[in-house]
């Protein structure tokens, strides 16, 4: 009897989607992130962020020291759509961020951090033993500064040893931040994985250039940045639908998101969240919620309850 | 081909004009930033450089804009140092603008804080009584006094200079003048821009007697367009939710008259 009302009330009665989403072990009210390097310094604006939709905020990636990053111009605005930026990993450094963040109580943050060797990792983590931290995310991809980032993801014993060493530091979730280097990003994948990560965000920004005719020369003082934004997303969205393929590990979509479409596209190619960065300063905070909003409405269409029914639905031919 | 405003545009410099020793005007001539408004900002790129956020000065012909820059730190040195014939690239407008009011009108500046103060005078009703306080260190550092009785030729108004060590105009801190003025008249409001310690005095006092006060705030900016987040006040982005702020809001910011961001993005008190 009961069964059978239930069988005809659900056809009356949908279910509301829930845009809560895991990535391995890393649970989040919402499947949009605050990419890496973008408005990251203050607890203040992270709160404000979380408010406006955000799952999670990643912060700058955080060195052992504080830097000042590269003299401006940092940022340059493609024709066309994109970014490429040379900001050069400017942060407050590792100690004085946790200061920052010690009294966050509401916010997931995921805690990004650069360094060149092991020891620097693990010091920074020690750093932020009394902060909640949702996870970690090593930065093994920005294409701008030398010794660190993409430099270290590049090289296949650093990234083991790096790894192996956080693993073995801290028992909060770490991530691993892939960019497209000279080492292949599958293969970088492969031996994060091999050292025990936990998840992986692809990708990062990719080197790039701009010149202006007029004065002829290149335009970020750094001369190389890295672009990021529209352009990038078809081909982050192929490094996710990649990765998805060959690996089982859970998997966070970044390059190019700036609609509700881009997102879902990044879960149906096997990714269980998003991160978002250029999109904000196209469209300022607002985007979060848009695109939160926006996701429900698919998933209501769709009939999906949940962000994991359409992850990695792309593959199934 | 329409103009991406985030794309920087190459202009050249027509004219230069010094205001003081330390202070100069670069005129040049563009459309979009001779029509900006007040409070909004440019990114001013000096190739080979750097680039700096700057307020955009008016200029009496049409069609043209200006920078007035005091040199200080290599970025604004860079821009000062700019010979006619030289060559800058502009991106903006960017960031919000002034509410104008009308009435009884005071507006402060201090140092080339007065530039987004003359813009605004270009707003002002026939009809509004218009105070402008000019505050500098010494004689040497006034400029735009001229422009500004200029400026408001048709209005009922009074232009006030005060001098830190009184070589000019009247002696002692432009916000002890303004302490005064609010208690003797009603202003329907109060605009300021300049040093930050300043403003804080200045929104302080006008917000304390109920009346409407507004300042444009100035931090270190790397992107300009709310990615970078260098320009943070609290939980507020200068340059997006910004450079204007009410003074309601202002006091509601921890940050706002005690601390600003280094480079590095560390908190340093003023």
């Amino acid at each position: 009897m009961n069964q059978l009302l239930y069988s005809k009330l659900g056809s009356f009665i949908k279910v509301k989607p829930s845009l809560a989403t895991s990535i391995g072990q890393i649970q989040l009210d919402r499947p949009v992130m605050l990419a890496s390097g973008i408005l990251g310094i203050s607890l203040d604006v992270f709160n404000r962020l979380y408010r406006s939709g955000a799952g999670a905020v990643v912060t700058k990636s955080l060195s052992k020291e504080p830097w000042d990053g590269y003299p401006n111009p940092t940022i340059f605005s493609v024709k066309g759509g994109g970014w490429i930026n040379a900001v050069g990993l400017s942060n407050p450094g590792a100690p004085n961020f946790a200061k920052i963040i010690e009294s966050n109580k509401d916010v997931p943050i995921i805690v990004s951090l650069v360094g060149s060797i092991p020891e620097e990792f693990e010091v920074m983590i020690k750093e932020f033993e009394n902060c909640k931290v949702t996870a970690y995310e090593l930065n093994l991809s920005c294409p701008h500064v030398a010794k660190v980032g993409l430099e270290v993801g590049d090289d296949p014993e650093l990234v083991k040893k790096i790894v192996t060493t956080v693993k073995n530091t801290t028992n909060v979730p770490v991530i691993a931040k892939v960019g497209l280097g000279t080492t292949h990003y599958l293969d970088t994948v492969s031996i994060a994985i091999e050292s025990g990560i936990d998840a992986i965000t692809a990708i990062n920004t990719v080197r790039a250039i701009a010149i202006d005719v007029e004065t002829q020369r290149p335009i970020l003082s750094n001369k190389f940045g890295g672009l990021s934004g529209t352009p990038i997303k078809p081909i982050a969205l192929r490094c996710v639908y990649e990765i998805s393929s060959k690996y089982d590990i859970p998997i966070i979509g970044c390059g190019g998101v700036s609609t509700w479409e881009d997102a879902v596209e990044f879960f149906l190619a096997g990714s269980s969240a998003i991160q978002l960065g250029s999109a904000v300063g196209d469209n300022w905070i607002d985007i979060f919620d848009e695109i939160n909003k926006g996701i429900l409405q698919y998933m209501e269409r769709k009939g999906y309850s949940k962000i994991k029914d359409m992850v990695g639905l792309a593959k199934k031919s | 081909m329409q103009r991406n405003h985030n794309h920087p545009t190459i202009v050249t410099i027509e004219k230069v004009i010094d205001e003081t020793p330390t202070v100069r005007t670069l005129v040049f001539s563009d459309e979009v930033m001779s029509n900006i408004l007040p409070g909004q900002f440019a990114m001013v790129w000096i190739p080979g450089i750097n680039e700096l956020p700057m307020s955009v000065m008016i200029s009496e012909e049409s069609g043209k804009a200006a920078f007035t820059v005091r040199r200080h730190g290599p970025a604004s040195t860079g821009l000062f140092n700019v010979k006619v014939g030289g060559q800058i690239g502009i991106r903006g407008p960017y960031g919000n603008s002034f509410d104008i009011k009308k009435g009884k009108l005071l507006l402060v500046g201090g140092g080339t804080g007065l530039v987004p103060m003359m813009r605004l005078l270009t707003f002002v009703k026939s009809t509004d009584d218009v105070t402008v306080l000019i505050g500098a260190k010494s004689k040497d550092e006034v400029f735009f006094e001229d422009l500004t009785n200029s400026l408001l030729k048709n209005n009922p108004h009074k232009v006030i200079v005060s001098t830190d060590d009184g070589s000019y105009g009247q002696k002692g801190l432009v916000t002890d003048l303004v302490e005064k003025l609010v208690d003797e008249t009603h202003f329907d409001a109060v605009y300021t821009c300049g040093p930050e310690i300043m403003m804080y005095k200045i929104v302080h006092s006008a917000h304390s007697r109920g009346i409407f006060v507004q300042a444009s705030l100035e931090r270190m900016m790397k992107c300009g367009v709310g990615i970078c987040g260098s320009c943070c006040v609290g939980e507020d982005l200068v340059c997006k939710d910004g450079t204007v702020f009410d003074g309601q809001h202002l006091f509601s910011n921890k940050e706002f008259g005690y601390f600003h961001r280094n480079k590095a993005g560390v908190l340093e008190n003023y």
